[in-house]
């Protein structure tokens, strides 16, 4: 059928910006164009583009505002940098202890979207915003609280300070309250960002267009007919957060390993961070996945560019994102660039009648 | 004994910053249905604006607050109009994430004018402390007044909704904007009265917040910001009385969660109530159930 | 043995008893009408038999099995699908689509079986995609199957819920005001249709209505609805020349 062609070009065409722009990079750093800047923000663009992607399956398919998605992140970060640190001495490889460590961080994420999602999605509307950022700050303040450490006897855990884990001679400590995990091996590459980004790709755009995705973008639309129809309404809205979740663990995981300290900040793990995922997919388009991805990278790059700008670059950022705002939803904008689209089209009409 | 009083009283006060927070946000979402999250750092603006002139130019506190309040009204009205009303009719999303570019252009502006170290704020409250129980238990002058100023902006700001043209204009609004055109109301000048309260109380608010924690900075509004936006929703988003329960309850909650638990946590077990309160009562402790019609 | 059977019931909000001893017995392949003055209690009706309310009293049978007290989606997999006063279809999703997720699940492979896209997946997704234009095309809709469900006009709109509710391969369908909003000559087609599926898919049907044309046109027996209560029930003619009804929809 014409239409399952038309839905293969359109994944296609999104597989192929991510090959393309990996290869744009190869090319930049073959011919020594590549600067330490621009290097530096090649995994982030990855993670960002991950989380931009999974969230936009909770708000854009599902259709519920989550402002927690920092949470699942923080999640993965710290379930995936804890497996490595634990395997040290076992899996001497770290490619190894990494490829084990992306898969424990989704499966943590996920069970815990699952758990969250319990009672989370029973909520509506904006209620449901305000308890899933909730839900992402008191896992932020959880991890920051916690110590966790390791030694001949075993695991030891509190909820104090180092001295009260009361370990022998060969503990070591892996999770220090506030200060987080240090010594996370560096193994995040953009090569990997880019796998995985794809995998996350693969992953989204497929669940939309199959029987699942169908049920949960029905739920969406309209809930009661859904459900007149058989549709089984806390299933499919579960199973969305809950794989929404773990690719945010994924990307977390990512993130954990790009970094030598790993600590639960308000920046990077508050719902500050939520709300950033949440401009990108919004501006990207609601439900539209590669818009999604090529927000989080313009947006994440945008910054970035205006660096020369210094104390200004925030501001600009601050104004674009209004002014983006005003011109794409608002009413009055939306009319005008349809009054002005009739020009063009009758203005080519008319040309073409002319010749 | 008199620890846990001091403690309890120090919550009723917190709560009642959070509960005349709570108020704006309230008011802007009965009204306009929309999370303001640049409501904070309204907070934010009217504390630097009682600081410049009260600590740099030497204006007296009482003047300074209601400058302030004057500022912060003009601001949020500006606002009001630039940024949000020609949102009016667009999803609900598409006005919060402009509301948070209006929280980061506030903040960055700040930021640029003040930079980021913390100023040094003197409190407006020049009274004495109170001593109790042969100078046992202390209650600082501050807390004496924010607790009262709470009290009088409810009884002021419920008697002007209940007594006043313009406050039942804004009810009707909040009840169904179609009705209420319809009714004569002008439901346009109806959302800039709200605003401009809503700011006014922001302005008290920064005041009350910067006199009992003097460390001012760009970010001091967002999470108080936050804290009573929970607040808000835990008394029921939209209703009054539940601002001020959610508020208080919830400085109380805060204080003695921090006093008594750990410092760290009290965040946490703040957020941990407000769900556990969600899913008991789905539209906060005062909210008004919403039925779909099939 | 009555494909619905209904006995006795009942529900009150706050005290109004919006439906109170309502009985109802319609046969297999019978085209019955729900009619009455508007506030009647139809669509509470329809909301009872559906799940969407749970009834305080009283008792449900669909083809001899017992669906009271039943959730929504055990009632539609037991056989009963509707549509609704204010139409709801997915807006945002294709006329195709909508459809689709009618056979939801009557076509089934597994999420997994989905994001891996193993052959079941093409299997299933051609075999739902041929049925899915099967039924589109009794309506008239195929030509625009990759619509968006909310670009089509409100007639069409009616239809495709229709189509979507015949999807889940129903016993007895349920129809709320099919014809609200049409013109004269879409009510004389909607007609049609209606007793096509009837004929053609040898459905059970109950459907509210007010355009006494269609009701007059189309259902064999009736039963009228007044202030939650069954004012007469019968034959279709017998019923609309019952002085009682006039005065019902007339007032005194």
């Amino acid at each position: 059928m014409k239409k399952n062609n038309k839905l293969f070009l359109q994944s296609s065409i999104t597989y192929g910006i991510v090959i393309g722009c990996w290869v744009l990079v190869q090319i930049l750093s073959a011919t020594g164009h590549m600067t330490s800047l621009l290097k530096g923000i090649l995994v982030p663009l990855c993670i960002y583009s991950i989380l931009a992607v999974s969230l936009n399956l909770t708000v854009g398919i599902l259709g519920e505002l989550s402002l927690g998605h920092a949470g699942f992140m923080c999640l993965g970060a710290f379930s995936g940098a804890f497996f490595t640190k634990c395997m040290e001495g076992s899996i001497s490889s770290v490619q190894i202890r990494f490829f084990i460590a992306l898969f424990i961080g989704a499966v943590v994420a996920g069970i815990f979207g699952f758990l969250i999602g319990i009672p989370v999605l029973r909520l509506k509307g904006d209620y449901l915003a305000i308890v899933t950022l909730a839900f992402g700050e008191i896992i932020k303040n959880l991890i920051n609280v916690m110590y966790i450490g390791l030694d001949s006897t075993g695991f030891h855990f509190s909820t104090k300070d180092t001295t009260s884990l009361g370990m022998d001679s060969t503990g070591v400590v892996i999770i220090k309250g506030a200060q987080g995990i240090t010594g996370t091996p560096k193994a995040s590459t953009f090569g990997i960002g880019v796998i995985l980004l794809l995998l996350t790709l693969v992953i989204v755009l497929n669940l939309i267009n199959s029987r699942t995705g169908r049920a949960i973008m029905a739920i969406r639309d309209n809930r009661i007919a859904a459900e007149s129809i058989g549709i089984n309404i806390t299933k499919y809205k579960l199973m969305a957060f809950s794989i929404s979740a773990a690719l945010a663990g994924v990307a977390g995981v990512l993130y954990a390993h790009n970094l030598s300290t790993l600590a639960a900040t308000p920046k990077n793990f508050g719902y500050n961070m939520s709300i950033i995922i949440l401009v990108y997919v919004v501006l990207g388009g609601l439900g539209n996945i590669r818009g999604s991805m090529i927000a989080a990278v313009v947006l994440t790059l945008l910054p970035e560019l205006l660096r020369g700008l210094n104390d200004y670059r925030m501001l600009i950022y601050a104004i674009v994102l209004i002014a983006m705002m005003l011109f794409n939803s608002s009413p009055k904008a939306i009319e005008m660039r349809a009054v002005f689209m009739e020009k063009v089209k009758k203005n080519k009409n008319a040309a073409k009648e002319a010749a | 004994m008199l620890s846990f009083l001091s403690y309890f009283i120090n919550g009723v006060s917190l709560g009642s910053i959070y509960a005349i927070i709570a108020l704006g946000y309230t008011m802007v979402y009965g009204i306009a249905r929309m999370l303001n999250f640049a409501h904070g750092d309204i907070i934010m603006v009217g504390g630097f604006a009682i600081f410049t002139l009260m600590s740099t130019m030497g204006v007296h506190p009482l003047l300074s607050v209601l400058a302030a309040m004057v500022i912060c009204t003009v601001l949020g009205v500006t606002v009001e109009r630039i940024a949000y009303r020609p949102l009016r009719g667009a999803t609900s999303l598409a006005v919060l994430i402009t509301a948070i570019g209006v929280s980061y252009l506030l903040q960055n502006v700040a930021l640029l004018i003040f930079g980021s170290n913390a100023r040094q704020f003197t409190s407006v409250v020049t009274l004495p402390n109170l001593k109790l129980a042969d100078g046992q238990l202390i209650i600082s002058s501050v807390t004496i007044v924010t607790i009262v100023t709470c009290i009088v902006i409810m009884v002021a700001l419920t008697s002007f909704i209940n007594k006043t043209k313009v406050g039942q204009a804004m009810l009707a609004v909040s009840e169904d904007k179609g009705a209420a055109t319809l009714m004569g109301i002008d439901v346009n000048r109806t959302i800039t009265i709200t605003f401009a309260i809503g700011s006014a109380l922001a302005a008290i608010a920064g005041a009350l917040l910067c006199s009992t924690y003097p460390s001012l900075t760009p970010y001091t509004g967002s999470m108080p910001g936050i804290k009573a936006f929970v607040a808000a929703v835990f008394g029921g988003i939209g209703s009054i009385p539940g601002a001020l329960i959610g508020g208080v309850l919830l400085g109380i909650i805060e204080n003695l969660s921090k006093a008594y638990i750990s410092s760290q946590l009290s965040d946490a077990i703040v957020f941990s109530v407000l769900i556990i309160v969600l899913l008991v009562r789905p539209t906060g402790i005062l909210g008004r159930k919403i039925n779909e019609k099939v | 043995m009555a494909m619905l059977e209904v006995k006795n019931l009942g529900i009150s909000f706050g005290g109004l008893k919006a439906v109170d001893d309502f009985n109802i017995t319609i046969e297999k392949g019978q085209l019955y009408g729900l009619i009455g003055p508007n506030g009647a209690g139809k669509t509470t009706v329809f909301n009872l038999l559906t799940g969407v309310y749970r009834p305080d009293h009283g008792s449900i049978h669909l083809d001899g099995a017992s669906i009271t007290g039943k959730k929504t989606i055990e009632i539609n997999q037991a056989g009963i699908a509707r549509t609704f006063q204010n139409i709801r279809l997915f807006k945002e999703l294709t006329v195709l689509d909508n459809v689709k997720a009618g056979l939801h699940n009557h076509f089934r492979y597994s999420t997994l079986e989905g994001i891996l896209r193993l052959p079941r997946y093409f299997k299933v997704e051609k075999e739902m995609n041929a049925r899915a234009m099967e039924l589109l095309k009794v309506f008239d809709l195929d030509g625009e199957y990759d619509y968006k469900a909310s670009n089509l006009p409100y007639g069409k709109q009616r239809k495709l819920e229709i189509a979507r509710a015949l999807a889940t391969e129903p016993k007895l369908l349920l129809l709320d005001e099919p014809a609200a909003g049409m013109n004269p000559n879409e009510t004389a087609e909607l007609m049609e249709t209606i007793r096509f599926v009837r004929d053609h898919f040898d459905m059970t049907i109950l459907l509210i209505e007010h355009d006494m044309k269609l009701v007059s046109g189309i259902c064999e027996k009736l039963t009228v609805l007044n202030f939650g209560q069954v004012l007469t029930r019968g034959d279709t003619a017998e019923v609309l020349n019952d002085k009682r009804v006039i005065t019902a929809y007339l007032g005194e």
